[in-house]
């Protein structure tokens, strides 16, 4: 852990911009939504930290509050997915047999539509917003975590402690609960790690498309959409809000990096 | 070797029915009912919503209707465009020759690209400037293409205002001019997967040079270029390779978003507008066919990697 420099700087962009999308109503200097016509395509000045957009809304602000935006719908989305394809993944391993077969099929078919067509496709149906947003990326990360953990519970499923819980009279759900889940968590924390970084990537293009979050609520890939056709006479809206998408991606990926170096020991002696 | 390739020619069966039921069902998972949103609230006459749901073919049994579906996809009818009139097909044809450009080139480019970027950052391995090196190709891998393809389109207009590097000129018409203007997009989808591919390489390479085959190479007296890419590097390819098939999907993606930056006539604008319009037979014939032609690119991959890995054989 402290030989890594790239796992603590992950840590620390990550901490960074949590802590800005937790406190961003404190933290903003300007209400992200408010108009200044006469600030309009501001640079940055000590009123407008990052200058403000064509309607002279503070860029600071509205990146702050798009943080939130972007973190709860992203966390949202691989909760959902650490959820369903988890517990898929894990029940398969689990079970064995036909549902072992069928389940694992069905996630390869999902597994089988591009991450943003398979997007696209559930936000059709769902219509265009967050929480379309949140459900479509959830859907595309489903099969990930179903194929990341079966493998390795097919593993624990063998093991001797499980083997002794099971002759004390240990029931499954108890077993899985107390046993296997548990020793799946360094798994879990470098997959959904991993997943958050495109997870938050999947999510800014769906807002930038519009598909996403909608108006007025700020968000970054919309922010960026909004602001590039001014880029010629104010460009700080749009580079810093597709600055902002790339740290949190960057930030949860040398995270998940990091801790896959760290937890999984056959990596830990590798240069 | 053949049974190896009957077992994944099942597979490739299979996931393509799945993704034909799945993309079958996306009309009749609309919340309500999928003709009533595509009239929209206001139109309430019965008979267009009767007509409508027919020609949708919502007013027959589920099963009846997946094989009345399918019957005519095989047979190349992907039903008419909701407000135009047009076969979808023929929508989607006079759009989808800019997309697969993009995902063509792109991969072109990230494969020439990322091999010598791959081997180069194995070499720097622990050199002082390997974490540099690392946190630059991570941040490649997580930077947003749309923000890229912005940033190098404001660059052009401010440092080449004269040069034409936007809009869509057809390859047929003019190839110089259509490969000008498909620059900027191009190297804004490429550098992700340039360096999401490079980072496979490098860590492909470093695993296969701390192989035993690589140091009985050495110790033959064999020189080091021919170690590094006689020996190494034609095993680091495999994983390489097999990651292609999943990149190309990825490229297709962000080629979908980046039209939407270069205002390029693809298939992404055209889906986009479907998806607000709620023209669902197009987007069912779009996200149909792109994903039947990765679902075959993977079984390529796939047959590739059979061919290229003796190990793959007996699996």
């Amino acid at each position: 852990m402290k030989r890594n420099p790239l796992l603590l700087l992950g840590a620390a962009l990550v901490a960074l911009q949590a802590l800005a999308a937790l406190l961003a109503p404190a933290l903003a200097p300007h209400d992200p939504n408010a108009q200044n016509i006469l600030a309009r395509f501001s640079g940055p000045t000590a009123a407008y930290l990052l200058g403000t957009d064509q309607f002279g809304r503070d860029t600071f602000s509205r990146a702050l509050y798009g943080y939130r935006t972007l973190f709860a719908i992203s966390a949202a989305s691989v909760a959902f997915a650490l959820t369903l394809g988890g517990g898929i993944g894990v029940l398969a391993a689990w079970r064995g047999g036909w549902f072992d077969r069928v389940a694992m099929r069905m996630m390869d078919v999902l597994f089988a539509f591009p991450i943003i067509l398979l997007a696209i496709g559930v936000i059709a149906v769902l219509g265009p917003g967050a929480v379309s947003a949140a459900i479509a990326i959830g859907v595309v990360y489903t099969p990930i975590f179903a194929r990341q953990l079966r493998a390795p519970t097919l593993l624990l499923r063998d093991t001797e402690y499980v083997a002794a819980a099971r002759s004390i009279g240990a029931g499954d759900v108890r077993i899985l609960l107390r046993h296997v889940v548990p020793n799946l968590a360094p798994i879990i924390l470098v997959q959904a790690s991993l997943s958050l970084s495109t997870a938050i990537l999947v999510e800014a293009s769906l807002s930038f498309l519009g598909l996403g979050t909608q108006p007025p609520t700020a968000s970054l890939g919309r922010m960026l959409a909004e602001s590039r056709n001014f880029l010629q006479l104010s460009p700080w809206p749009a580079v810093f809000s597709g600055a902002a998408i790339l740290l949190a991606a960057l930030g949860f990926n040398l995270l998940g990096d990091g801790l896959q170096d760290t937890l999984d020991p056959r990596l830990r002696a590798r240069p | 070797m053949i049974r190896a390739l009957l077992a994944r020619l099942g597979e490739l069966l299979f996931v393509a029915f799945g993704v034909s039921v799945l993309t079958f069902l996306m009309i009749r998972l609309v919340p309500g009912d999928a003709a009533q949103v595509m009239l929209g609230a206001s139109d309430t006459s019965p008979e267009k919503l009767a007509v409508l749901r027919h020609q949708l073919g919502l007013d027959q049994p589920l099963v009846a209707q997946y094989g009345d579906w399918i019957w005519r996809v095989l047979h190349g009818d992907f039903g008419t465009s909701a407000w135009t009139g047009m076969p979808v097909i023929d929508e989607i044809g006079g759009r989808v020759g800019v997309t697969v450009e993009l995902t063509v080139l792109g991969l072109l480019v990230a494969v020439v690209l990322a091999i010598p970027a791959g081997c180069l950052m194995a070499a720097m391995r622990s050199s002082a400037s390997d974490y540099a090196v690392r946190i630059l190709s991570i941040a490649g891998v997580t930077v947003p293409s749309f923000w890229l393809g912005s940033l190098l389109l404001y660059g052009a207009g401010t440092f080449a205002p004269g040069v034409p590097l936007i809009g869509w000129v057809p390859f047929a018409d003019a190839p110089l001019a259509n490969l000008q203007r498909i620059i900027l997009p191009v190297a804004a989808i490429a550098l992700p997967v340039v360096a999401t591919l490079a980072r496979v390489v490098r860590a492909a390479m470093v695993e296969a040079l701390g192989q035993d085959y690589v140091r009985t190479a050495r110790a033959k007296g064999i020189g080091e270029a021919l170690v590094v890419f006689r020996h190494a590097l034609r095993n680091a390819l495999i994983p390489f390779t097999t990651s292609l098939g999943i990149m190309a999907g990825y490229l297709f993606g962000g080629s979908v978003v980046i039209e939407q930056v270069f205002a390029l006539p693809g298939l992404g604008r055209l889906m986009v507008g479907a998806i607000v319009e709620r023209n669902y037979p197009l987007i069912q014939a779009a996200i149909l066919l792109a994903t039947a032609v990765f679902v075959v690119v993977n079984f390529v991959v796939d047959l590739v990697y059979v061919a290229i890995d003796p190990r793959a054989r007996a699996a």
